[in-house]
């Protein structure tokens, strides 16, 4: 391990300045121990868990009075539900509908745990590949499985663009193709990096506040950091949700 | 040696993020050109706007990534 | 990929030394927290979709459903008091328009009636001033008839002593042929 002692060389020759931008993402057992195993609970564990308690207590509690006239976190619920309903049914046309709880599912889990993560010493769900690859993943097979089903082997025509002159859509078939299977990959990597560049951002000023003159600048600094990591949460969740639409409108239908 | 010209390998990388930067407000700005030519049509594309934005960003975040991965892992 | 296999076969040991020294590289890449971290999604995704697909979506779908229900029932019960009010002044304007007619029918009845009697007193006195013209008339004419015979006779009279006087005999036929000639002009 060459580079941890470069590393630490490297905090040393800057004189007590210590930079640990990607601890908050190690994964650690709760109860002690070293070794995790499949299903060790973790601080994985834990976060998910409370990601689940905060769906549950907005959508199922904050609906739970049923009232006409609504509370705030009643309120709350419904414009969610307003919001992905209205985005899918812009997109994908009503018989998108039928994957309203799946996309909604994705949202409001990856929402959640993009807010959570903003809590001072929380831990990130959704800055780690394994979880967003995963997801993404889950939308890619989502996707194909379903325009397979839905159109049959009609659904290669996604990747025979019509509207070309002939010469070119061998080419174009090929670049489609490729860009159909980078699809997951940017999905995942774009929400996992951007959640990741953002904490990792925010940990690098928190090591300049060591230093008593530059640390109003750095805390300033954070204070702004953490501004646009709230925009960056919302508009992330947004995009990977709106980007599933966009996927699913593909696979209902395929013609270009 | 090596991890030294990692860094300087992760400090390249760290450059597309810039220029990534530059195309994400090229987008924005784009939007912002047409909102105003044409307000009434603005509101209706906001999610193109961000699935623009996202496309946009995510080739700066696979440079951003490649510099993590110099520092890091290599 | 060399680099990650390395990394996965490090783990292990990555981690030990996370714990020491505060860790250097990436989290992202330790592949043995992998299975955990995919496991605990498996199960977040799942309990979340059961929640959601069974309880939280269906609850809010109803309530907003329920909210248009009612919005739309009030805003049928408002177009219905309109629909009453429009039909209750169409039912006022129906009984002004009949009262106005009634009234109308009535003057033209006085109307009618009045002009019945006038006609009646004015052709009674037409009749009787035409009776009353027609016996001047006779009048006259007895007394212009009247007057011609006087004006017969003293013409015959004169005629005869004028005739007489110049020393001839006077026919009386003649004479009277002679002055109803006269008088034809």
């Amino acid at each position: 391990m060459a580079t941890e002692a470069h590393g630490a060389e490297h905090a040393a020759e800057t004189g007590g300045l210590v930079f640990h931008p990607m601890d908050q993402f190690i994964v650690k057992p709760l109860f002690g121990g070293d070794t995790i195993s499949w299903y060790t609970p973790t601080n994985v564990t834990l976060w998910m868990a409370i990601s689940i308690l905060v769906i549950v207590g907005l959508l199922v509690m904050g609906s739970s009075r049923r009232a006409i006239v609504p509370t705030r976190m009643q309120s709350m619920a419904e414009m969610t539900y307003g919001f992905i309903h209205k985005m899918l049914e812009d997109i994908c046309g009503k018989e998108g509908l039928k994957f309203f709880p799946y996309v909604m599912t994705l949202f409001m889990f990856i929402v959640t745990a993009n807010f959570l993560g903003l809590v001072p010493m929380s831990f990130t769900l959704t800055s780690h590949f394994a979880v967003t690859v995963v997801l993404a993943l889950l939308v890619f097979l989502t996707v194909t499985i379903v325009g397979f089903v839905k159109n049959g082997a009609s659904f290669l025509g996604l990747f025979w663009v019509s509207s070309a002159p002939l010469a070119l859509r061998p080419i174009l078939a090929v670049i489609e193709l490729i860009s159909y299977f980078v699809r997951p990959v940017s999905h995942s990597i774009r929400l996992a990096g951007n959640l990741m560049a953002g904490h990792a951002v925010m940990k690098v000023f928190a090591g300049f506040a060591a230093l008593t003159i530059v640390s109003p600048v750095s805390i300033l600094a954070i204070t702004a950091m953490y501004g646009l990591e709230l925009l960056v949460a919302f508009v992330q969740a947004y995009v990977f949700t709106i980007l599933t639409c966009v996927y699913l409108k593909d696979a209902l239908h395929p013609s270009h | 040696m090596e991890g030294e010209l990692a860094h300087i390998g992760a400090g390249l990388a760290g450059m597309g993020t810039g220029i990534a930067a530059l195309g994400v407000g090229n987008v924005a700005a784009n939007f912002l050109a047409g909102a105003l030519r044409n307000p009434s049509a603005a509101a209706s594309q906001t999610a193109t706007l961000f699935i623009g934005i996202a496309f946009a960003e995510a080739l700066g975040i696979f440079s951003f990534l490649v510099a993590l991965l110099l520092m890091f892992a290599v | 990929m060399a680099t990650e296999t390395h990394d996965a076969g490090q783990a292990a040991a990555d981690m030990a030394h996370g714990a020491a020294q505060g860790g250097v590289g990436m989290p992202q890449l330790d592949f043995s927290t992998f299975p955990n971290q995919v496991f605990w999604l498996a199960v977040t995704l799942v309990v979340i979709y059961l929640v959601l697909s069974r309880v939280a979506l269906p609850r809010i779908g109803g309530i907003l459903a329920e909210r248009t229900g009612t919005i739309t029932n009030d805003l049928a019960a408002a177009e219905d008091l309109k629909a009453k009010a429009v039909e209750a002044e169409e039912a006022y304007n129906q009984a002004l328009a009949d009262a106005r007619s009634e009234a109308q029918r009535i003057a033209a009845e006085a109307r009618a009636e009045i002009q019945a009697d006038l006609d009646d007193a004015i052709a009674k006195a037409d009749a009787e001033i035409a009776a009353k013209t027609a016996e001047s008339e006779k009048a006259i004419a007895e007394i212009r008839a009247g007057a011609l015979e006087s004006i017969q006779t003293v013409a015959k009279d004169t005629t005869a002593e004028i005739v007489g006087a110049l020393g001839f005999q006077a026919d009386d036929a003649a004479v009277a042929g002679a002055i109803a000639d006269r008088m034809k002009g």
